[in-house]
């Protein structure tokens, strides 16, 4: 690279149909040279097609990119990376079974034949030294926690001499805390001139706190900008949905009940790679209530909850409900109304391959109304029911024959929300509900859990996001560790201590 | 010799895990490098018997063992080629393909070696490593064929470039991520094609080893399935280099304890000790299961569809 220095990116009338269906039209922006910039939107609004436009990962149909003031043709995201535009993506792009260390060194553009190790080693400590968040640079990246790979994508590029960067969503997986150090440090090289940022986000407190100016994206087309000083989050938020967002959330009515439903003891458990992840775990769960589970990600609550929805076994401890051992069978789970909506829901709880209406009828499928006949299924009973569901839960595309795997994410979270949250639910696991949502999704989501708050449900709610776990939850918990390391009811919480008890590991 | 007892055994066991373990060698390498770049090779076995017969065949023609070695390379690499190229197209299986070459392999073998079965070709030469020893049976012991040593160099080399050389990284981020590799600008289905080249070119080696040392000539019962044993061995070392050679000795030991016992008079359950790497193979994969661990080290790419 000849330049150094932030760069600055200009886009103008940029638009890509993909068939009949128009991504984006005639869309402007400027983003100069050393501040960073937010890029607002909701889910298909056209964010990540825009970006992928002007990283070369998409042909645009129209449009032109001045970076620097010239204007170029990107055709790849290698030939981006090779004018210093890089993109921190959602879906990570590092090679698990390789470490930190030989990630960085295989994203440089030219390796030499033969890698000497021992200097790439001391350029690599010196480089992380000047980090203000350390990477273990011998650890298998398949070993590490979300927030820690995501760490290593930003890393990577600014080793490789990013000077523009691009990240779609960077603290959808990081906490507060640990967003607020990745946001900073982004802020700090911007304000010394040496990198530009383009963000994509949800997060209005992110936008003010730490963007310049912002540009705003409704169903492909600008729907405005300008500088966040000049902007209130109401009015952003206006543009984004195109009028004021209706306060849909629900209130709590009532206090949770004194009964305990679902209790967990000194529950202990090891990760895949042997690893112990949970060190004696203890919680109670009452009916009526939401417990909010926060924490750093990588702290055992993926493997709480794989436990909790039985894909996991536990080495030790106990879990009860209404006072009974409970043992993951079917039947028990039918008896007790389990439900659970776990991380990743395609790969988890629903079968991709299968329809919606399938998937849909996973929980009940061997019952009837849809097993009344024997072993032959009721599929028409099946398909109506999943019609019905499909509407009260606003899944899109309302199609029962689809494929879950071709929905997107945010209407496969719907969907087996919608799943989980039909027929008699007495306890309900929750992780993660409203990852990578827009806010009229999270909010639906939202209230749904507090309407079944309130009709009594016990709901564990394990969440990366605090702001959910707050709004939401009547106790709050913080796990560090694999342990249960705060605890506290909503109202007296002290964000202090949380944030001390996620940090301390 | 009967009164050597238990040393003749071990003796016996020694030269006989050398010289078996050679094929087991050379496929495992070979498949240990298909499996890294994310595609799984089941053909290896026909590509052997392939590359067994024209070894035979063109040391035959030429009168140079060696040539003959050169020859099974090329056919075990175009046989590589053929199963690479029919993978790379959509939707292809590739373990289907690798049953179908495995049978393709054997009957073209079968056919054009035909005329093979009773000519003498001119075999490897042995090196011996005490030709001056007094003890025959140490002596023998100690006759290695020079295909092992070019294999456990081949193991160390290949050890040392998948962790230092730029081609070997490569190769272990195809076979990890294929989207991280085509972000990189690397082009997974150029990679598997040389990976698999390279692991059909040296299955063909160890087929050579066959026909041209032990046992040296040219039947169609040569080969006891090997290449089919050495997929697994792949899988048990996991996917390292040396573990494939540690494994392979393991194997050659196992498959030489029949006749090592033979050789001190137990001639009961000979067919119980013939059994014996096929009853290992078994043991082994039931013993590295782990209820509780994943295979983490295994390439991302192997078994998914592409």
């Amino acid at each position: 690279m000849t330049a150094s220095g932030a760069a600055s990116l200009e886009v103008a009338a940029m638009s890509k149909r993909f068939g009949a269906n128009i991504a984006l039209a005639d869309v402007d922006m400027r983003v100069p040279a050393g501040t960073l910039h937010a890029l607002l939107g909701e889910n298909g609004a056209g964010k990540s097609t825009l970006v992928k436009c002007i990283i070369g990962s998409y042909r645009a149909d129209q449009g032109d990119i001045l970076f620097d003031g010239r204007e170029v043709a990107i055709n790849g995201p290698r030939a981006a990376r090779a004018l210093g535009l890089g993109m921190v993506y959602q879906h990570f792009t590092l090679v698990g079974g390789m470490t930190v260390a030989e990630n960085m060194v295989m994203a440089r553009p030219k390796i030499p034949t033969i890698v000497n190790w021992r200097a790439e080693r001391r350029a690599l400590e010196d480089f992380m030294a000047r980090m203000p968040f350390r990477v273990p640079l011998d650890r298998r990246v398949a070993t590490l926690a979300a927030g820690e790979k995501q760490k290593v994508e930003i890393l990577k590029l600014l080793y490789l001499g990013c000077r523009f960067l691009i990240l779609d969503e960077p603290t959808a997986v990081l906490t507060p805390t640990e967003a607020d150090e990745v946001l900073r440090f982004l802020r700090d090289l911007v304000e010394a001139h040496k990198l530009t940022v383009l963000m994509i986000t949800h997060k209005f407190r992110e936008v003010t706190a730490y963007a310049d100016a912002v540009t705003v994206l409704r169903r492909g087309r600008l729907a405005g900008a300008g500088a966040v000083r000049d902007l209130t989050p109401a009015a952003m938020a206006a543009m984004m949905v195109g009028t004021m967002p209706a306060a849909t959330r629900t209130d709590r009515n009532t206090a949770p009940s004194q009964e305990t439903r679902l209790k967990i003891e000194a529950l202990a458990a090891i990760r895949d790679d042997g690893v112990a992840a949970l060190d004696g775990v203890s919680l109670s769960v009452r009916a009526g209530e939401i417990v909010g589970i926060a924490g750093v990600s990588g702290n055992g609550q993926r493997e709480l909850v794989e436990v909790l929805a039985g894909q996991r076994r536990a080495v030790a401890g106990e879990i009860r409900i209404d006072g009974q051992p409970f043992r993951f069978t079917r039947a028990e789970i039918r008896r007790y109304g389990v439900r659970c909506l776990p991380e990743e829901p395609l790969a988890n709880a629903g079968v991709a391959r299968m329809t919606v209406a399938e998937n849909l009828a996973l929980r009940d499928f061997d019952v009837p109304p849809f097993a009344a006949r024997g072993i032959w299924l009721d599929r028409a009973a099946m398909r109506a029911a999943a019609m019905l569901r499909i509407e009260d839960y606003n899944v899109r595309p309302p199609d029962p024959d689809l494929r879950l795997g071709a929905l997107s994410g945010g209407n496969v979270q719907r969907a087996i929300l919608a799943r989980e949250l039909t027929g008699e639910v007495r306890v309900l696991i929750v992780a993660n509900p409203c990852f990578g949502l827009d806010f009229t999704a999270t909010a639906e989501i939202r209230a749904r859990l507090m309407a079944a708050r309130n009709r009594g449900v016990a709901i564990l709610l394990v969440s990366e996001d605090l702001d959910e776990i707050q709004e939401l939850a009547d106790r709050i918990l913080v796990m560090a560790g694999g342990r249960i390391a705060y605890e506290s009811s909503a109202a007296e919480v002290d964000l202090a201590a949380i944030g001390m008890a996620m940090a301390a590991h | 010799m009967a009164d050597l007892g238990a040393a003749g055994v071990a003796l016996a066991l020694f030269g006989g895990a050398i010289r078996a373990s050679t094929p087991f060698l050379f496929v495992s390498l070979g498949e240990c490098l298909t499996e890294l770049s994310g595609r799984i090779n089941l053909g290896l076995e026909g590509t052997l018997v392939c590359g067994a017969m024209s070894a035979y065949g063109a040391a035959l023609l030429s009168g140079s063992p060696w040539l003959g070695v050169l020859a099974a390379a090329l056919v075990g690499a175009l046989l590589g080629a053929l199963h690479a190229g029919l993978c790379s197209l959509k939707r292809v299986n590739d373990i289907a393909v690798g049953i179908a070459l495995m049978v393709l392999g054997t009957g073209l073998a079968f056919f054009f070696g035909k005329p093979l079965i009773q000519p003498r070709a001119p075999m490897l030469p042995a090196l011996h490593v005490c030709p001056t020893c007094q003890f025959a049976p140490l002596r023998a012991a100690l006759d290695i064929n020079p295909l092992f040593l070019i294999g456990v160099a081949l193991a160390f080399v290949l050890r040392w470039g998948l962790a230092n050389t730029r081609p070997g990284l490569v190769l272990r981020t195809v076979g990890d991520s294929s989207e991280a590799a085509r972000a990189m600008g690397y082009a997974p289905l150029w990679v598997r094609l040389w990976a698999t080249m390279a692991g059909g070119a040296l299955a063909g080696i160890g087929g050579a080893f066959l026909s041209l040392y032990y046992p040296g000539s040219w039947n169609e019962g040569l080969s006891s399935g090997q290449g089919l044993i050495a997929v697994a061995l792949v899988i048990f070392a996991r996917w390292r280099p040396l573990a494939c050679l540690f494994a392979s000795l393991l194997f050659g030991a196992a498959g030489a304890l029949g006749p090592a016992l033979q050789s001190i008079g137990v001639h009961q359950g000979t067919y119980l000790f013939n059994a014996a790497p096929y009853a290992l193979t078994l043991a082994i994969m039931i013993a590295s299961a782990s209820r509780r661990g994943t295979r983490v080290s295994a390439p991302g790419e192997l078994g998914a569809m592409h």
